[in-house]
C-alpha cells in the first residue's frame, strides 16, 4: 500500500513537471508521450491528472472530446508560498512548523558579524573588537 | 463560606501568575537549564489559566462546602432549590443589596464560564491551524523539494534565501533551501540538521502551541506576548544543547551568525521587533558557556512546577 502510495506521489510531481515545462495546455496522450520512458498506462496519466486537478494543482478545459491540462500556477509561485510561511513574512509565528534561526538586521546583525570574525580568527590571536 | 475561600486563594493564584511571569523573563538562570525553565512555564500558564477560570466561576457560586467542579455540575439542583439563583424581589433599600450580588454573581459565573470556553476553543483552533498548515506543505513539498547528499535525510527547495525549518508531526520532515546549502559550509549544516532533529524528537512544537495560541487569543496581553518569546527562545536554546552533544559549538556559531545576517528580505514590522535580540542571545550563550543548574536547583525548580500546576486543579476538582 505504502508503496502505491509513494509511486502516485512520484508520478504526480513528474507529471506536474511536465505540466511546468510546457507553454501549451496539454492533453492525457501529449502528457505520456513526454513521459515515454516510464511507460505509463493511457488510463493511469488520466487518473493522476485529475488527481491533480482536484488538488487544484491543475486546471482542465474542454478541447472537443478530450481534455488539455495545465498548472494552476507557476512553479515559482509554490515554491514562494512554501517559503514565505517558512521565512515568516507574514509577520505571525505559527506553531506549525519550527524554524533554525531567523533573519535579523541593524545593530544585532552587526554583533553577530563581530561575534563570527572573533571565532574565525580564533588562532590564539586576539579577535579585536570594534 | 469555603467556597469563597477557595475563590479567592483561586484569585490570588491567577493575578500571581502575572508578575510570576514577568519574573520569569527576567531571570537569568533559564538560559542555564532551559529544560527545567520551561516546565515552570507551563506549570505558570496552566496555573494562571485554571486559576482564573475556578476564582470566576467559585465567585458566581459559592456552593459552601463544594468544589467549582462539583458546584458546576449541580448547577441545576442550585436553581430548581432556588437557594442560590432565587430572584429576589426587591423591597426598597433592603431589597436592592441582594439583587446587586446577584447580578454581580451571574457576571462573574458568565464570565468563568467564557472564559473557559474560550482557552478550550484557542487551543482547538491553533492545533486544526497547524495541522492544516502543515498539511498543505507535505503538499507542495511533495512536488517541489528534492534530496541532496549535503543534506542526508533533509530535502531541498529551490529558493536563494537562507531558510531552515522542520515540519513536526508523524511523518516529520527537515526542510533547507537552496540559498542555506550555498551559504553554510559541511560542519555547519549537520549543526542546522542536528538542531531541527532535535526540535523534531521532543515535539517542541507541543511545547510551543499553547502559548501560542494564547498570544493570538489575547493580542494586547504583554504578558502573553512576552510567555511565547520566552519560551520560543528557550525551545530554540534546548534544540542548540542537544545539537552541542554530536558537534563542536562553533559550526552552529557560525551557522546561527551566517544565517541570520544573511537575511535579503525586508521583514514586516513588528514581526522582528518581537524576537529582537533572539539570535544574539543564543550566539553569546554558546561562546561563553553558562553552566548548567546544580541538579539540586532543577529539583527544586521541578517541585514548583508541580504543585504551582496542582495547586488550582485540587482547588476546582476536590
Amino acid at each position: 500500500m505504502l508503496t502505491t502510495v509513494n509511486r502516485l506521489g512520484e508520478l504526480e510531481r513528474a507529471i506536474m513537471d511536465v505540466l511546468w515545462e510546457t507553454d501549451t495546455a496539454l492533453t492525457v496522450r501529449e502528457v505520456s508521450a513526454r513521459l515515454t520512458e516510464r511507460n505509463l498506462a493511457h488510463t493511469t496519466v488520466m487518473t493522476v491528472l485529475d488527481r491533480l486537478a482536484k488538488k487544484g494543482f491543475a486546471r482542465r478545459q474542454r478541447d472537443g472530446r478530450a481534455w488539455r491540462y495545465c498548472p494552476s500556477a507557476t512553479r515559482e509561485t509554490y515554491v514562494a508560498e512554501l517559503m514565505l510561511t517558512a521565512l515568516d513574512q507574514t509577520g505571525d509565528r505559527t506553531a506549525a512548523l519550527t524554524r533554525f534561526a531567523q533573519s535579523v538586521s541593524g545593530v544585532e546583525a552587526e554583533v553577530l558579524r563581530e561575534a563570527l570574525e572573533v571565532i574565525e580568527g580564533d588562532g590564539g590571536v586576539d579577535g579585536g573588537t570594534g | 463560606m469555603e467556597g469563597l475561600a477557595d475563590a479567592a486563594l483561586l484569585a490570588v493564584v491567577a493575578i500571581g501568575s502575572v508578575p510570576g511571569a514577568s519574573a520569569l523573563r527576567q531571570a537569568s538562570w533559564p538560559r542555564r537549564s532551559p529544560a527545567a525553565a520551561i516546565l515552570l512555564w507551563q506549570a505558570l500558564g496552566l496555573a494562571g489559566g485554571l486559576a482564573a477560570v475556578g476564582a470566576l466561576v467559585g465567585l458566581g457560586l459559592p456552593g459552601g462546602r463544594t468544589s467549582v467542579v462539583r458546584s458546576v455540575l449541580h448547577l441545576g439542583t442550585a436553581f430548581q432549590v432556588g437557594g442560590v439563583f432565587r430572584v429576589p424581589v426587591p423591597v426598597g433599600v433592603a431589597g436592592a443589596l441582594p439583587a446587586v450580588l446577584m447580578a454581580l454573581r451571574l457576571a462573574c459565573l458568565t464570565a468563568g464560564l467564557a472564559l473557559l470556553a474560550l482557552l478550550c476553543w484557542v487551543l482547538v483552533a491553533a492545533s486544526v491551524a497547524a495541522v492544516q498548515a502543515r498539511r498543505r506543505q507535505r503538499l507542495l513539498l511533495s512536488l517541489l523539494a528534492h534530496g541532496d547528499p549535503k543534506v542526508p535525510g533533509a530535502l531541498v527547495v529551490d529558493y536563494p534565501t537562507a531558510a531552515a525549518y522542520c515540519l513536526p508531526g508523524l511523518r516529520s520532515k527537515i526542510v533547507v533551501s537552496v540559498g542555506t546549502l550555498e551559504l553554510l559550509g559541511r560542519g555547519e549544516l549537520a549543526a542546522v540538521l542536528a538542531h531541527e532533529r532535535a526540535h523534531l524528537r521532543e515535539r517542541h512544537d507541543l511545547v510551543l502551541l499553547p502559548f501560542t495560541a494564547l498570544r493570538r487569543a489575547f493580542p494586547r496581553s504583554a504578558t502573553c506576548a512576552e510567555a511565547d518569546r520566552a519560551v520560543a527562545l528557550l525551545v530554540e536554546m534546548l534544540a542548540d544543547d542537544h545539537a552541542l552533544r554530536a558537534l563542536p559549538a562553533r559550526e552552529l556559531v557560525s551557522a546561527l551568525v551566517r544565517f541570520g545576517t544573511a537575511g535579503t528580505c525586508a521583514t514586516p514590522n513588528g514581526a522582528l521587533a518581537a524576537a529582537e535580540g533572539e539570535v544574539a542571545a543564543r550566539v553569546a550563550r554558546l561562546l561563553q558557556p553558562v553552566r548548567p543548574l546544580p541538579a539540586g536547583a532543577v529539583a527544586a525548580i521541578c517541585l514548583a512546577a508541580g504543585l504551582l500546576a496542582a495547586t488550582p486543579v485540587a482547588l476546582l476538582l476536590v
